[in-house]
């Protein structure tokens, strides 16, 4: 069954873009979603996958090694073919065992030879595509850690079961969640590199529309999926073309000064902020196909780079996004 | 016939949702029907007539219900045999979970997967809760279009599902816009914020349609829809939420057609949302009104989780040596130990089945053995008014952080004849200061009926498997009895009994004085309660929550 195209979802604007942007530049650290049930968060991130143009692998890689890493992952992968593959999006189950997530002892080789192989879990199926967690706020803390460690630095390493293994996995972490359901803690939170809200659109006219083309995805996938393939198309070209250009981009100093002072005025701890809003910032103005990063561009990203950042003021009800807002409004008026 | 409006049978209804889910299956997902009871075993077995259905074990394991290695077939062939998991197994089927409520969130979390992965499967959930609060999880309950509930039906009326040969539902014309904007709002009136919900009522409406063996949607169809799928979902009254009343123009206005027109929809609208509101069943407008349901589900929040170290959801096991309180996995164990044992064997040269300790595997809970931090705040007049808004502040600070300490807070408040529950154990911060807002001050004060209802509260959160903490502002100085009686004398012995008690439970307690003038009393309290003691005159809400939380962490250290 053909998957919901991304360029038919209606609305959900932010989501889309901080998708984009992690699609352009998978260095971000990955994406949380916030919102109610049923507000086409996981559609959007499946759909996204869906969109994405195959990448090439050696040959039988159980690593999916890219052609130039050949025989650099724990398997001798040798063979001197490469092969497309879809970019994988991997669904990371609320109950998974620790086991799968990271791979275990192959039990058919031990059992069967005696020999000891690494059977690859779920974060080496996630190498070079998107670990997607539905609900992350409430998987288990030890998970969450563990797959947070391993997005920041792109590698996986086991040391356990006699096994002592080590794996690239680079990929883009989308977590969702709804925040009346649990909290995350706020040093995981830090880690997320983007941060947006999705809600139920309140215009009649989108939620409409949203019913049709549910109706009409549901009566003919493939139909409804050709439809919108042109769209799919455009939003390809632009990511492959942000991809392109996004290494030759540079940040001028004025904009780097306009990120110093907006975090300043929001209050967001730590550094992280800073290099998350400049590489966002970049990543959009590349998507744009915009000739320079301008502030226009850190504007725009600087609600989803740091909104998960703030202090919580116990006292103080405003969301993070109006406090954000507020700081762009007195800060460069 | 269709009863009339307001007088719509459960049983009918439910047997209704169950002839239009076998109509789609796909397209609606699934039926949840609460309640246990005659009614519902007569809708499970015409269920169990009609189609084939699997059964899913609340014990089910990840193998089992994904699909994975079959561990005792593997070592008997000596090469890994891969077994289906049940959602494999069931494409096409309807899996029935009985006590559904009890189904853990893990399990839940992987079908809700399955299904949106595109699995072909159709769920019905009977949900045996009887507390508002014990439902199936709202990851499946969400994608399940038809919300059945049958608790509290005495008789039965209807014993048959509606009969009758039906379409095929894509013979049914697709809803037109009015139609489709009637639901909407519908959901939106009733303050449903999935849309999940009007897409599966306009499956049902359709399927209804079908099911008359009509070409398209007319308004009995719209009626049926937001009766079984948006009534049941509602978590607001659909006054709640003021709707743009229409411009009086329109009222005034000539009948042209374009009047018409508009005026339309929003009839057609009223009817089917009457018919919604009509069934919505009492006690959930009793609920609303509690405060008891919230937007987005209840009962799946970390905070709700009341498990100890000892008891409680079993977790998956990981690698570890029993000891400090955990137990060894054996089975876990020796599924660990048994692929090393040709290596092994070949080591040591005897048959015996060779476990080492890097193949211990011990048990977990989920562990979520919390605290429960009791303020019990001395609202008298003797206790300087401002002291409560300190106290006020202290909560809040303590709750702002209690997602970081998975701890929950109470508040209790005594003054003039007793005391009061301001605030039942809770995390949510909104609730808090809502109580804390109300919190009245001055009147004699009832030290001992403060120090039992804590005690109580302690002891009950113990129960739950709870580490509570109890935090006394008072400035000790009793003098109304425990029978709500003034006088110092009678009152001080009390306050020393209710206290002895507390001490002798070996609740971690801290006693602050609050008192600008401090006296021997507050120091004498929290002896008899065994408790810590501290002076704080001049305290503010942030000196106070972090002397509470430099006590509670060192309660808590074993």
């Amino acid at each position: 069954m053909a998957r919901f195209p991304f360029s038919a979802i209606v609305g959900q604007d932010e989501m889309k873009q901080a998708l984009l942007i992690a699609a352009v530049d998978p260095t971000i650290g990955g994406v949380m979603v916030f919102g109610d049930r049923g507000t086409g968060k996981s559609t959007a991130a499946r759909a996204l996958a869906a969109l994405l143009p195959p990448m090439s692998a050696v040959e039988n890689c159980r690593f999916a090694c890219a052609p130039d890493e050949k025989g650099t992952c724990p398997d001798p992968c040798t063979s001197g073919r490469t092969r497309k593959r879809p970019v994988p999006v991997v669904d990371l189950p609320l109950g998974a065992s620790e086991d799968r997530v990271v791979g275990a002892l192959d039990l058919e080789r031990a059992l069967r030879t005696g020999e000891k192989r690494f059977e690859p879990g779920l974060l080496a199926k996630a190498h070079r595509g998107f670990l997607y967690i539905d609900e992350i706020n409430l998987l288990e803390d030890h998970l969450v850690d563990l797959l947070l460690d391993v997005a920041a630095s792109g590698e996986n390493v086991v040391e356990r079961e006699g096994l002592s293994v080590r794996h690239r996995a680079k990929f883009v972490l989308i977590g969702s969640g709804n925040p009346e359901e649990g909290e995350l803690r706020p040093q995981l939170l830090d880690r997320f590199g983007l941060s947006v809200e999705v809600r139920t659109p309140d215009e009649m006219e989108k939620r409409v529309e949203i019913m049709k083309r549910c109706g009409a995805h549901d009566r003919d996938p493939d139909a409804f999926a050709g439809q919108w393939a042109e769209e799919d198309a455009k939003i390809l070209k632009q990511i492959e073309r942000g991809k392109k250009k996004v290494a030759s981009l540079e940040v001028p100093d004025d904009v780097l000064e306009d990120a110093a002072t907006l975090c300043l005025a929001v209050g967001a701890d730590g550094l992280r902020g800073e290099l998350t809003l400049m590489r966002a910032a970049k990543a959009l103005a590349a998507l744009n196909g915009a000739r320079a990063v301008r502030r226009e561009h850190l504007i725009a990203v600087a609600p989803m780079a740091l909104r998960h950042r703030l202090r919580r003021d116990v006292l103080d009800e405003t969301g993070s996004t109006t406090r954000i807002e507020r700081a762009i409004e007195e800060s460069f008026g | 016939m269709n009863p009339a409006p307001g007088s719509v049978d459960p049983l009918a209804d439910a047997l209704l949702a169950l002839r239009l889910y076998l109509i789609a299956p796909r397209q609606l997902g699934g039926i949840v029907l609460r309640g246990h009871g005659p009614a519902r075993d007569l809708v499970v077995e015409q269920l169990l007539e009609k189609t084939d259905v699997r059964r899913l074990p609340l014990n089910i394991d990840d193998e089992r219900l994904l699909g994975g290695t079959d561990l005792a077939a593997s070592l008997a062939a000596g090469k890994t045999v891969h077994q289906q998991g049940l959602i494999d197994r069931a494409r096409g089927d309807t899996i029935l979970i009985a006590m559904a409520e009890r189904l853990s969130d893990g399990i839940a979390g992987k079908i809700a997967q399955a299904i949106d992965g595109g699995a072909d499967i159709g769920l019905v959930l009977l949900d045996d809760g009887i507390e508002p609060d014990e439902a199936p999880s709202v990851a499946l309950r969400e994608r399940v279009a038809l919300h059945c509930d049958l608790s509290g039906l005495s008789k039965l009326d209807a014993t048959a599902m509606p009969k009758g040969k039906a379409d095929a539902l894509d013979e049914v014309a697709p809803l037109d816009d009015t139609q489709l904007a009637a639901l909407a709002r519908i959901a939106s009136m009733l303050g449903i914020a999935s849309l999940r919900a009007p897409i599966f009522a306009v499956a049902t409406a359709r399927a209804h349609a079908a099911l008359k063996r009509r070409k398209s949607v007319d308004e009995k169809d719209l009626e049926v829809a937001a009766r079984l799928v948006l009534a049941p979902r509602a978590t607001q009254f659909p006054e709640a939420e003021p709707e743009p009343p229409p411009p009086p123009e329109d009222e005034q206005g000539d009948r042209s057609d374009d009047g018409i027109e508009e005026q339309q929809p929003s009839t057609l609208e009223d009817r089917v949302l009457q018919a919604a509101t009509a069934s919505i069943p009492p006690d959930i407008l009793a609920r609303i009104a509690a405060g008891t349901i919230q937007r987005g589900g209840q009962g799946q929040g970390a905070g709700r989780k009341r498990h100890s170290l000892t008891g409680g959801r079993p977790r998956p096991p990981r690698p570890g040596a029993p000891g400090r309180g955990a137990r060894i996995a054996l089975v876990d164990t020796l599924r660990a130990a048994i692929p090393w044992q040709p290596l092994r064997r070949r080591e040591a040269q005897h048959g015996r089945v060779q476990v080492r300790k890097d193949d211990l595997r011990i048990r977990r809970f989920e562990q979520r053995a919390r605290s429960l931090t009791i303020f019990c705040v001395d609202a008298s007049g003797s206790a300087a008014l401002a002291r409560l808004a300190e106290a006020k502040g202290a909560v809040e600070l303590m709750l702002a952080q209690a997602y970081v300490t998975r701890s929950e807070v109470a508040l209790i408040a005594f003054r003039g004849k007793g005391a009061e529950l301001l605030l039942p154990p809770t995390r949510s911060l909104t609730r808090a200061r809502r109580a804390l807002a109300e919190l009245p001050g001055g009147g004699g004060t009832p030290l001992a009926s403060g120090i039992r209802m804590a005690t109580e509260l302690a002891d009950r959160a113990r129960q739950n498997g709870q580490t509570p903490f109890l935090l006394f502002l008072t400035d000790g100085r009793a003098n109304i009895a425990a029978d709500g009686a003034p006088g110092r004398g009678q009152a001080g012995e009390d306050a020393e009994s209710a206290a002895k008690i507390l001490g002798a439970r070996g609740f971690d307690a801290l006693v602050i004085e609050i008192s600008p003038r401090p006296g021997k009393d507050a120091a004498a309290l929290a002896k008899w309660m065994q408790a810590g003691f501290l002076a704080l005159p001049h305290a503010d809400a942030a000196a106070l929550h972090d002397a509470a939380d430099a006590a509670r962490q060192s309660a808590s250290r074993p």
